[in-house]
């Protein structure tokens, strides 16, 4: 039985196969899609997912982004790792590995 | 004609209603199996009615330009038709999340791969129970759940995404447990527990399929036990049969409010099982673009909204969660569409008709009346 995933600063989040990040151009949104589920989202959500292909570390993600927003990166950490840890929760993310 | 909307209905934008978010395409009615509670409706399609390959690429093109996000292609049995590849083909490249909805009996591993390989990105395989002999039994077809097992292998051999679709009823519903770890076996991400619905085919066979109230509530705590042990390995979704619930489920998430359903023909239903709705006048894709029927066809707007509703939906505080229950299952009970869904406890009918059920569920179960072409179909009850 796999253990409920715990995001942290190392965790290498990605999308399981059945769930897809997609931008849908008639609506012009971005969205989560796998069976039955639609998951609208903001666009804080939507800039962090849009980094999210199972290389890249939580980490290295809120890095980026402080930089991008000019933010201070500890806010931007538990920001991040908040989303993913809902996600995962609902079993939209997974850990590459 | 073609422009102007032919009633005095409110239309979805007067609704504030958008774009739907996915099409449930009915690509044949054709089906090896004949499981009794099937939702088509009674009167089944002819293959030579049938959408062309062209003809679906064009729905399938405005869907996307109008927005919608998913496809499940089903039936029927949608792997009956041979342009099914290009189907998939063309839903992929257009962006939308596709999803194949089947028995499984007819594929074999090359199809598969070729599918996954084309774009079809998730399956929903049907089981009709766990035990050999009782699920070919109920769907009418010998060696069918052998076949199946083995399809699931199949599918996730391609490492595509599984969902394992079972329903239930009085005559499998004890092996609700043994559903849940075949779902475990089989490797699938999801499996969906759905009590049969009673129209349609269902409908005429009630007595057959109704669960007691005590297995019910056996399953249902068996349902919630397993979620909570499976939690991030198997996700359950659960539909109990309204007949036994306190109010209405949100059938469709409101009457042509999400979701459009087309069928082999190309006319365009509120929700699949529209057509027992025998005063409802469906517009075809062959005559109309998708886009105009959303937002004016007589038979959406007809139960839009609330505007339509009489008492007690009219003056209820749910009457925005629910939109007053399934207009179908109205239908098929009081003879009213309009009429309070009796399956909520409001609904004056509901005692009359939820405790003659309640009753069928005590007596033996009586033969199928099996899903089959050029059966007639009259009065429900
Ligand atoms: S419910 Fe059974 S008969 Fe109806 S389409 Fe599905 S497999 Fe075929
Ligand atoms: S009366 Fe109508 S709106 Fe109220 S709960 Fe029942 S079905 Fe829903």
């Amino acid at each position: 039985m796999t253990d409920i995933l715990k995001i942290d600063d190392a965790t290498i989040p990605k999308f399981p196969k059945h769930v897809k990040f997609r931008y849908n151009k008639a609506r012009d949104e971005w969205v989560i899609l796998a069976p039955e589920r639609l998951v609208k989202l903001d666009p804080i959500a939507v800039e962090i997912l849009k980094m999210v292909n199972g290389e890249r570390e939580v980490k290295s993600i809120s890095l980026e982004l402080s930089k991008k927003f000019n933010a201070p990166e500890d806010t931007i950490i538990s920001d991040v790792k908040e989303m993913l840890q809902n996600l995962s929760d609902k079993g939209f993310i997974e850990e590459n590995g | 004609m073609d422009d102007i909307k032919n009633n005095n209905l409110k239309n979805a934008s007067e609704h504030g209603i958008q774009a739907p978010l996915a099409l449930l395409a009915e690509l044949s009615h054709r089906c090896p199996l004949q499981c009794p509670y099937c939702s088509n409706p009674v009167q089944l399609e002819k293959k030579t009615g049938e959408l062309t390959t062209d003809e679906w690429k064009s729905v399938i093109d405005q869907a996307v330009e109008m927005g919608m996000h998913q496809i499940h292609l089903s039936g029927g049995e949608p792997t009956v038709r041979h342009d099914l590849e290009d189907i998939v083909e063309h839903c992929s490249k257009e962006g939308l999340y596709t999803n194949l909805i089947t028995s499984g009996v007819l594929l074999n591993p090359d199809r598969l791969k070729k599918l996954e390989s084309l774009g079809l990105e998730h399956v929903q395989l049907s089981f009709q129970d766990t035990d050999h002999e009782n699920a070919d039994r109920i769907g009418g077809f010998k060696g069918g759940h052998a076949k199946k097992l083995e399809v699931a292998k199949w599918v996730r051999d391609v490492e595509l995404p599984l969902t394992c679709n079972c329903v239930v009823h009085r005559q499998n519903i004890d092996n609700l447990e043994n559903f849940i770890q075949m779902a475990l076996d089989l490797d699938a991400e999801r499996v969906e527990i759905a009590q049969v619905q009673y129209y349609g085919w269902a409908l005429k066979n009630r007595a057959a399929f109704i669960p007691t109230p005590e297995q019910l509530d056996h399953a249902t705590e068996i349902v919630e036990k397993a979620r909570i042990d499976l939690k991030g390995k198997l996700v359950i979704d659960y539909v109990i049969p309204d007949y036994y619930a306190k109010h209405p489920k949100n059938c469709m998430g409101g009457w042509g409010r999400r979701f459009l359903n087309m069928n082999p023909k190309g006319d365009v239903l509120p929700c699949h099982a529209a057509e027992t709705i025998s005063h409802l006048k469906f517009d075809n894709v062959r005559e109309k673009s998708l886009k105009w029927i959303w937002e004016n066809s007589e038979a959406f707007n007809m139960y839009r909204g609330t505007d339509w509703m009489p008492d007690p939906c009219k003056s209820c505080d749910r009457k925005e969660i629910d939109w007053g229950g399934c207009r179908c299952q109205a239908m098929a009970l009081t003879g009213d569409a309009k009429n309070t869904d009796p399956a909520c406890s409001i609904s004056p009918m509901h005692n009359e008709i939820f405790s003659m059920a309640a009753e069928e569920a005590r007596r033996a179960p009586p033969e199928f009346i099996y899903r089959k072409y050029g059966v007639r179909f009259n009065s429900p009850i």
